[in-house]
């Protein structure tokens, strides 16, 4: 019941696109078509679930054991650094096609700040180890769900006559604001 | 001259919030009121003031295979610095058990690591130009983005609360959209299109 809640609040209530806020260069910079959308949602499950359940283990054997909570940030990214590096050479031995589909998103999710906001999101939450995967991977599908639909319109709306100033990235935030109201109607579910 | 160029080029015409689209989340996240947007912008202008200097000193010695990560560690250390002083110094709750300006900023202290902006500005400033020119620019790509976040976080306080800095300018209860998180995309969408619009005519004129 507890994993149920944690799933449908990080998918809908809050969503980490539209209403944390976090992970919007990818929101906003590769959702022009919805085959990308969908390709950058895949690469951005299998980092995201990987970076959180080993920044766990580093937290509760590493960090806590030795004290050394303030080395949070620093061991953190350079753990998320040097996985996505490694699932990039992993993948490109392993799996050529998948390696052909997620590939050029990799080293985008570096930078991608949903991912090391998960991470620290979870260990504040206080949540053990099955729950942080899976407030990793809700959180993932809730990035995926804002990111297709937002793409799915965006497409669209290559056909509407905008006016010449909101062209381009003002109109793209103007969606992104209604589609956060849309999702505003979910926020009294849990 | 050249280094008043470098220093004004941050506020409006390579403005990393409203030109460039750079450092995106920590805009929308703390911008709920003027004093969170402005006191997010001047912790990242820490960070980036002295992240900048120290990898355009150090930039020569770094072999390139390994000068992202690096940078990273780099900032990562100075993000680190600035967390534990303002957790120390402004972490004390308001009059009215308001959440004190550390805990409403909250997780995007941290991911000023992740801001594309200080990464941005070492690779492709810092680890070319000298140091006084670094600080320059760390100061003045700084200030335009707290000016972004100043002008974003007053804009929703004012439409949303009716005030600027807490200060009451119109009565009633506001538009409580704005304040929340739709309000920030849309916001941010209509300034976009003002601000590039004034820099078209700038570039110009």
């Amino acid at each position: 019941m507890e994993l149920i809640l944690i799933i449908i609040g990080a998918v809908f209530v809050n969503n980490i696109v539209l209403s944390k806020f976090l992970g919007i260069c990818p929101f906003i910079g590769v959702s022009n078509k919805v085959d990308t959308a969908i390709g950058m949602t895949g690469a951005v499950t299998f980092v995201m679930v990987l970076a959180t359940l080993v920044t766990y283990l580093i937290q509760v054997y590493i960090l806590e054991k030795l004290g050394i909570e303030f080395m949070q940030t620093v061991s953190y990214i350079l753990i998320i650094a040097a996985l996505v590096q490694l699932v990039e050479i992993i993948l490109k031995k392993v799996s050529p096609p998948l390696y052909q589909a997620l590939g050029i998103f990799l080293p985008l999710i570096t930078t991608n700040c949903a991912i090391l906001g998960v991470a620290i999101l979870a260990v504040q939450n206080e949540f053990n180890l099955v729950e942080s995967v899976i407030y990793a991977f809700a959180n993932a599908v809730g990035f995926g769900l804002a990111l297709v639909t937002f793409s799915g319109i965006r497409e669209q709306l290559e056909l509407a006559d905008i006016p010449e100033g909101m062209k381009g990235v003002p109109i793209a935030f103007v969606i992104a604001g209604i589609l956060a109201m849309a999702f505003m109607g979910f926020s009294n579910l849990v | 001259m050249k280094q008043w160029k470098n220093f004004a080029k941050g506020f409006i015409k390579e403005n990393p919030v409203f030109i460039l689209f750079l450092g995106l989340c920590p805009t929308l996240g703390t911008t709920g009121s003027a004093i969170n947007g402005i006191s997010m912008g001047l912790a990242t202008m820490a960070v980036l003031v002295m992240s900048n200097v120290v990898i355009s000193v150090f930039g020569k010695f770094i072999p390139a295979k390994v000068r992202i990560p690096s940078y990273i560690v780099i900032i990562a250390s100075f993000v680190t610095i600035v967390d534990l002083l303002m957790q120390a110094y402004l972490n004390t709750p308001g009059p009215h058990g308001e959440p004190s300006l550390y805990d409403s900023l909250g997780i995007f202290i941290p991911l000023i690591v992740v801001n594309c902006i200080v990464l941005g500005r070492a690779e492709a400033f810092a680890s070319k130009n000298t140091v006084l020119t670094s600080l320059i620019d760390g100061v003045g790509m700084g200030l335009g983005f707290s000016f972004a976040l100043f002008l974003l976080g007053s804009v929703r306080e004012l439409l949303g609360a009716g005030s600027i800095f807490g200060m009451k300018f119109i009565e009633g209860n506001g538009i409580l959209l704005f304040v929340m998180p739709p309000g920030a995309f849309l916001a941010l969408g209509y300034l976009i299109a003002i601000m590039s619009k004034i820099k078209n005519q700038l570039v110009n004129s």
